[in-house]
């Protein structure tokens, strides 16, 4: 049996008297493509730090394929590439430059060369691989961090809101390198703010609030049980009848949005508004989305 | 497969990181090269021409010659302190700190790493302020030996104490406060500029508790086999205070004080 690419065991963490992770487990398997989502504050990135050895854990512990990141960090870190959430970069050095160094400190050298090209290419950089980093767009500034946690072709990948201010062109671009990655074998780990992106992406999907994992489960079970369908009515300034209040989710503006758990619900809704004499001005029925079961879970401030 | 990779890591890990770390202050030579080989003219300009008809050090030896091993001493070190201290704290405030963090290096090769440059820096800037200086005035070398473990001693001394002041500091007022209230007077006064037997009882006594005093009295025995006291006790007090200050920063390192919260 093949060891998890990622366990973290009752991982606790404080900063002052703020409890910042409250005993957070999760195993994440080998080649999976794997979503941490949550609002801000609710513990990811420091779930990811803690990962990378940038923090350490108040208790508890996190092994990347079996080797602990705090007493085994040479060989957890060799197996690790992460991909910082802010946009820092080195101004003395190009960008193949800066790959080689993190290549280097990797223990890679020039036979690392070739793979060093394919992430150029891979992200669209080729052009700009003498280019120093100083002089880089914002985007091009993301393509150059992501490729430098790739330099050292690492098993595990872990990209903290990659797509943060990226046009949709280069997110394309990415996530197809990135997929081809996967298909590879390679474990990606995303955080994002982009739901969409999760869910199309992502086989499954854990979600963080409060230091805690509420939700842990594949993308399609979660989005089947949690949200179901969606029915949008514009009804104008009424007073729903009291039965259907436990269905309803957002009141906006004389639009009711329900959420449904099965087709037979509509007419449910349907009838309940007939009897009361709401006349339907507009209908809309959509499949539920990650976005919907993430605001059911962590609340409406993300 | 792993094996490999392990093996290689050890050397290429660490010896990635000083070629950055030389490149970087290599690409702004005119900045950490050039600006203080001029600076250490200027002085060398302005107090031979004040002083080198009227003060003699050591029974004979003119004082542009007393003074330039003092100059060229007091550049290595503050070029050594300069060249770790600026480049670490620069990354912090940068943050792409985290690249080297993010990588397996040990805190021993990390410090390693930091060391050899800030080594090779200051060895760099007193090299050329050496070779100008031979324009100047005949250079005698009575041990050269001397002169080779007090230029890497005392630029190894600084280069650690300049990791120090990087961990440490997280703004740049606070690092310009470490240059300015303890590098510069305690190279300032430390004798670069006169043998401290010129000094009062008293100023001769609070010299002798200035790490600087030693490194520069010891390099400059090198020059002229005379000092204002034996080269053994410099070399002694420069060792140790290595050792003590390379202590404390691998504990430094190991806890992650300031770099891993």
């Amino acid at each position: 049996m093949t060891s998890p690419a990622i366990k973290i065991n009752g991982v606790h963490k404080y900063f002052g008297s703020l409890h910042a992770l409250k005993g957070v487990d999760l195993t994440i398997e080998q080649g999976e493509f794997f979503a941490l989502l949550g609002p801000n504050g609710a513990g990811k990135s420091t779930l990811i730090n803690i990962l990378a050895g940038l923090i350490k854990p108040s208790a508890g512990n996190i092994a990347v394929m079996d080797f602990d990141v705090v007493h085994q960090y040479q060989q957890a870190r060799q197996l690790l590439g992460v991909v910082p959430q802010e946009l820092v970069f080195d101004p003395f050095f190009n960008v193949r430059e800066m790959l080689r160094f993190q290549a280097g400190y990797f223990g890679r050298g020039p036979e690392n060369d070739p793979w060093i090209d394919e992430i150029l290419e891979g992200l669209g950089l080729t052009d700009k691989a003498n280019t120093n980093m100083r002089k880089l767009s914002g985007g091009m500034k993301r393509r150059a961090l992501i490729a430098q946690a790739l330099a050292h072709k690492p098993p595990v990948i872990v990209l903290d809101e990659p797509t943060a201010g990226v046009d949709v062109e280069l997110r394309q671009m990415l996530w197809e390198f990135i997929k081809k990655l996967n298909r590879a074998g390679h474990t990606i780990i995303l955080t994002t703010h982009y739901l969409e992106e999760a869910e199309a992406l992502c086989s499954r999907v854990a979600m963080m609030k409060q230091g805690e994992i509420v939700a842990l489960d594949s993308t399609s079970n979660l989005l089947n049980k949690f949200a179901g369908k969606q029915l949008r009515l514009s009804l104008g300034k009424v007073t729903l009848p009291q039965g259907l209040l436990p269905m309803l989710r957002v009141q906006d503006n004389g639009i009711f949005t329900f959420a449904l758990s099965d087709m037979e619900q509509i007419e449910m809704v349907l009838s309940g508004l007939r009897a009361a004499n709401i006349k339907v001005l507009d209908m809309q029925l959509s499949e539920a989305d990650l976005e919907d079961v993430f605001l059911s879970l962590v609340g409406n401030h993300s | 497969m792993m094996e490999s990779i392990k093996i290689n890591a050890s050397i290429r890990g660490p010896w990635t990181l000083l070629k950055k770390e030389l490149l970087r202050f290599w690409r702004v030579a005119f900045q950490t090269v050039a600006a203080p080989v001029i600076t250490a003219l200027l002085y060398l300009l302005i107090f031979s021409h004040v002083l080198d008809k009227q003060v003699q050090v050591y029974d004979k030896v003119p004082y542009t010659a007393f003074l330039i091993p003092g100059l060229i001493m007091m550049s290595v070190l503050q070029n050594a302190f300069a060249n770790s201290s600026s480049s670490l704290i620069q990354s912090k405030v940068m943050g792409n700190l985290v690249f080297v963090l993010l990588t397996p290096l040990t805190h021993l090769q990390f410090f390693s790493a930091f060391l050899f440059a800030a080594i090779i820096r200051g060895l760099v800037v007193g090299l050329c302020i050496l070779l100008v200086s031979i324009w100047f005035v005949d250079i005698h070398m009575a041990n050269p030996w001397l002169i080779i473990a007090f230029a890497l001693l005392g630029s190894a001394l600084l280069g650690t104490f300049g990791i120090i002041a990087g961990i440490w500091a997280d703004r740049f007022d606070q690092m310009a406060a470490f240059q300015n209230f303890i590098i510069m007077p305690l190279s300032f006064l430390s004798g670069v500029f006169y043998s401290i037997h010129s000094l009062p009882p008293f100023w001769q006594k609070a010299s002798q508790l200035n790490p600087f005093f030693y490194m520069i009295d010891g390099f400059r025995y090198g020059f002229f086999g005379k000092g204002d006291v034996s080269p053994l006790i410099s070399l002694s007090v420069v060792g140790l205070s290595f050792l003590v200050l390379a202590w404390i920063t691998l504990k430094m390192l190991k806890s992650g004080y300031k770099l891993r919260t």
